[in-house]
């Protein structure tokens, strides 16, 4: 055999295989109750924004000089920096220690911790059951990619205040499951001869993480273009319809934010892009034939490159920007499915019959 | 009056006092000029990129000549209008087509354009000291002040401090003397890479198109089918199929020869429900290669991830299927061929289409064709009809028709190896005729077949698998590689290095005895993205209160990083 055992096993545990199946549907369960959790949080938010203001105005009444702090302006408190008039998060997302608790938030994440734990006993029991790395098909790149996704949200949750993305991420990741258990379950199995490579571990775990990054930037741009809406519509002095966005950072932040991630995601996408050039040539003999996947990915590597020249170019940041994002996200899952299920080409390892 | 017919001269506009703005007239060079100008701005770079991104789509839609040529050739024929529209466009060429050239030419001349001039101003800024002193430092993003009430501490030990923590924090520092309104102060700068790691990043791409063209001109790649025991040497008329470059010389073929001994594959006989059973889980070669003529062989195992790399070239393993070795006597009793004949596999259970044309049957008008399936592993369905049930030789059949007459060989005219023309031959074997067709197993009994009016007798003697080969000479594959990697690592720099210039200046009071407290003022920006800028003033304002004793902040003001956006590094 000569390749290392986590690619070449050429016998599978099939029933290891049943377990970790079972354990991916209570995954997907569990953070479907998050997500409803999640947007209880966000239902709840007017009396959360009725507690925090509370709290602001206490602690605007205990400074004697202010510098930096919020002002007051008509009973609608700004958190400190805010650049949104009434918003009341950090822009800097950080942390508010002195607010009041969100309950239903809290209960959130837990639940979502133990989502994302039940999720990881799936990936791993699934990856011994195969012997190689759990990412040889389009059910295990969506399913380890979910986890990743979660696993992302919940570590960056411990440093900066992030939840309010909390119901978008789990409603993306609810869907990923879905997509993954319902759309095209692939039961265990060994890798094809054209897979059993090293660059399979390497390169496609560079491609999920990727691709979980981008979806994670996908919800900041979306949240970020509602945002923009609401700040315009507030401008024009109409009445604030979606008042639970009080919990989520100015349009800019958010940008900010997306920008951050965006380009760790290019260089990892970069890489992608790379690393399967090298495979392609010890495998097909050519390192770039234009095949559909490569296509593809050239696509959204060189939308997320403009992305990146928006941020330096006049008029393209703010709105437009987001858009970038959202389109190359759409690439992202263009890619991920039409390419492997519509067009056949080398890159046709789907496990999809 | 201004002579307006000179170039570069003055056009005054009509008497209108609103409009006071004069606009030179630009001339045939101006603009050039102005093209140019235009060529490499950001705005142009970020549109030329979009509209790259859409002009790759139609490539992934339509078949590719460079993939699929017959694909091409059916969707043209499926489509008699559009088809020729869509060819004479070339989107059946897309990548090599005269618009999407175009647009990642431009691409790259716009780079370069933009990117020559900046190397040079970034070579003269990294040799430069930091920048000037702001006199205030109130509008940059991260400022504040800082109060020393220990007098023991003299003005030069205070700057020389804040350039020992600032050295050590990797800044290139200055301290510099009172001047103007602005006191004695420390001036830094950090992050010099950022801009190297951007420039090597655009270079690395120029790179990567030049090794691309290069290696695709003096390379080439070819094809060919190998069965058990055949022999390959690397010469023009070895292949099945050949693409050189345009520069490709024929003497630069690497003179190896490489000899397939036997194919192997490992199939999934795991017990399972889900269609999987049998499916091929290895394929391996195994190879006898010389490297040259006068070399010693030597015995080495080609896999589909596993290339032969020789001196020179490349060999890989692209597909493989069966032979089955069939032998045909003619109506005398001679042998009129004998030997595998290639069948090509059809679906996943490995059922092959074979094609054997027979022209020596000592009788130009009853040369022989046959054209069938081979079954590797024989089942039958319900009506009756043979089926392959599994892609191993486990029961072997040959189903086959065959043909009398012409096979049209003699008419000069090359012919597809794998495809028979019947058009001047007359049906011999055929299930709908009395004779039916022909059935072949490999039994004692079945393995031998008559052929109706004495025509002759055909044989199915054995089987034996063949490899596809792929033999692919690129030399600029390697500095690809090359600069692929630099791309990355200039792209990594170019985001995550920050650059910042830090400046710390004396307020206020004089030199220091006087007893009157001293402020120092600080301020941070960040040239380019600089999430941290923030962390790092707090950063040196702790490391500065820990270092000279007596310093307390005063005040911070960091400006949220609403107007920090700047529009270029």
């Amino acid at each position: 055999m000569g390749i290392l055992p986590a690619i070449g096993a050429k016998e599978v545990n099939l029933q290891l295989g049943t377990t970790s199946e079972l354990l991916m549907l209570l995954a997907g369960m569990v953070y479907a109750v998050a997500f409803v959790l999640w947007t209880l949080d966000l239902v709840r938010s007017s009396r959360t924004v009725r507690e925090l203001e509370a709290s602001l105005r206490e602690q605007e009444a205990r400074e004697l000089v202010g510098v930096g702090a919020g002002a007051v302006r008509g009973g609608r408190t700004s958190h400190a920096n805010s650049e949104v008039e009434g918003q009341l998060v950090d822009d800097t997302m950080a942390y508010d220690r002195s607010a009041p608790r969100r309950g239903s938030a809290r209960v959130a994440i837990a639940v979502m911790t133990l989502g994302v734990l039940v999720h990881l006993g799936a990936v791993i029991t699934r990856s011994i059951a195969a012997g190689r790395v759990p990412w040889g098909n389009m059910y295990e790149f969506l399913t380890t990619g979910a986890f990743i996704v979660t696993a992302v949200f919940l570590i960056a949750l411990i440093f900066k205040d992030i939840r309010f993305m909390g119901a978008f991420v789990s409603a993306l990741v609810v869907v990923m499951m879905c997509f993954a258990t319902m759309g095209f379950p692939t039961p265990v199995q060994p890798l094809q001869p054209a897979l059993q490579s090293p660059w399979l571990i390497i390169h496609v775990s560079i491609a999920v993480t990727a691709s979980a990054l981008f979806t994670i930037t996908f919800a900041l741009s979306a949240l970020q273009l509602v945002q923009t809406y609401r700040v315009k519509a507030l401008a024009a002095g109409k009445a604030d319809k979606l008042s639970w966005m009080r919990l989520v950072p100015s349009p800019t932040s958010l940008e900010n934010t997306a920008y951050r991630i965006n380009a760790v995601a290019f260089v990892l996408w970069t890489a992608t892009l790379i690393l399967g050039a090298i495979w392609a040539e010890a495998a097909w003999g050519r390192y770039w034939g234009w095949d559909v996947k490569e296509v593809w990915t050239f696509i959204i590597w060189v939308t997320y490159a403009g992305y990146l020249h928006a941020r330096a170019t006049r008029g393209w940041t703010g709105t437009r920007s987001a858009w970038l994002s959202i389109v190359g996200y759409a690439c992202v899952v263009f890619n991920f499915t039409a390419v492997n299920i519509i067009f056949p080409g080398y890159h046709s390892y789907a496990g999809v019959s | 009056m201004t002579d307006s017919s000179s170039p570069g001269s003055v056009e005054e506009r009509p008497a209108d006092a609103q409009t006071a703005v004069v606009v030179p007239k630009l001339g045939p060079l101006g603009m050039l000029r102005w093209a140019w100008t235009q060529l490499t701005t950001m705005k142009t770079a970020l549109f030329l990129l979009l509209l790259l991104a859409v002009a790759a789509v139609p490539g992934s839609l339509f078949p590719q000549r460079s993939q699929s040529p017959e694909k091409v050739i059916q969707y043209i024929k499926d489509n008699p209008f559009w088809g020729p529209v869509l060819d004479k466009a070339q989107f059946f060429d897309v990548f090599t087509s005269v618009w999407f050239s175009a647009i990642y030419l431009l691409l790259f001349i716009s780079l370069v354009g933009c990117v020559m001039p900046r190397t040079r101003q970034h070579w003269r800024a990294s040799r430069r000291p930091p920048a000037r002193t702001p006199a205030r430092f109130s509008r940059l993003p991260e400022s504040g002040q800082l109060e020393l009430a220990d007098d023991t501490v003299s003005d030069d030990e205070v700057l020389a401090s804040v350039a020992k923590v600032l050295r050590r924090r990797r800044y290139r520092v200055q301290i510099r003397p009172a001047e103007g309104r602005v006191g004695a102060s420390v001036a830094a700068e950090r992050g010099y890479s950022r801009e190297w790691g951007n420039l090597l990043f655009h270079y690395s791409l120029v790179g990567v198109l030049i090794s691309v063209a290069v290696g695709g001109l003096f390379g080439y790649s070819g094809q060919r089918i190998l069965v058990e025991g055949e022999g390959f040497t690397n010469t023009l008329v070895a292949y099945d199929q050949f693409s050189p470059g345009n520069r490709f010389n024929a003497e630069n073929l690497a003179p190896f020869s490489v000899q397939l001994d036997k194919f192997s594959v490992q199939f999934n006989r795991q017990e399972r429900t889900d269609g999987k059973y049998g499916t091929p889980v290895d394929y391996e070669a195994d190879v006898t290669v010389k490297d040259s003529p006068d070399a010693s062989p030597r015995k080495t195992k080609i896999k589909v991830n596993d290339p032969l790399r020789i001196d020179g070239a490349d060999v890989y393993l692209v597909g493989n299927g069966y032979a089955p070795i069939i032998t045909v006597k003619d109506a005398k009793g001679k042998v009129a061929f004998s030997g595998p004949v290639v069948a090509v596999p059809q679906n996943s259970m490995y059922l092959s289409l074979m094609v054997l044309k027979v022209p020596d049957t000592g009788d130009p008008k009853n040369q022989l064709g046959f054209q069938g399936f081979l079954l590797p592993t024989t089942g039958f369905q319900a009506d009756g009809s043979a089926v392959s049930i599994d892609p191993d030789a486990v029961d072997p059949t040959l189903q086959l028709n065959s043909y009398y007459g012409d096979l049209g060989l003699d008419g000069g005219k090359p012919q597809n190896v794998y495809v028979l023309d019947t058009s001047k031959m007359k049906d011999l074997n055929n299930r709908t005729l009395d004779a039916g067709g022909i059935v072949l197993d490999n039994t004692k009994a079945g393995h031998t077949y008559t052929l109706p009016d004495g025509k002759g007798t055909i044989s199915f003697d054995g089987l034996k698998r063949y490899a596809g080969i792929e033999i692919h000479r690129d030399p600029g594959k390697l500095w690809v590689g090359v600069f692929a990697v630099l791309a990355v690592i200039g792209l990594a720099t170019s985001l995550f290095v920050p650059r910042r210039r830090v400046w710390f200046k004396l307020e206020g009071g004089l030199a220091g005895g006087t007893g009157s407290e001293r402020m120092i003022g600080f301020g941070l920006l960040a040239r380019g993205e600089d999430p941290r800028l923030r962390g790092e003033a707090q950063a040196l304002r702790e490391i500065l209160m820990k270092e000279i004793p007596g310093l307390t902040p005063v005040e911070t003001t960091s400006t949220i990083t609403t107007s920090q956006r700047t529009l270029r590094d």
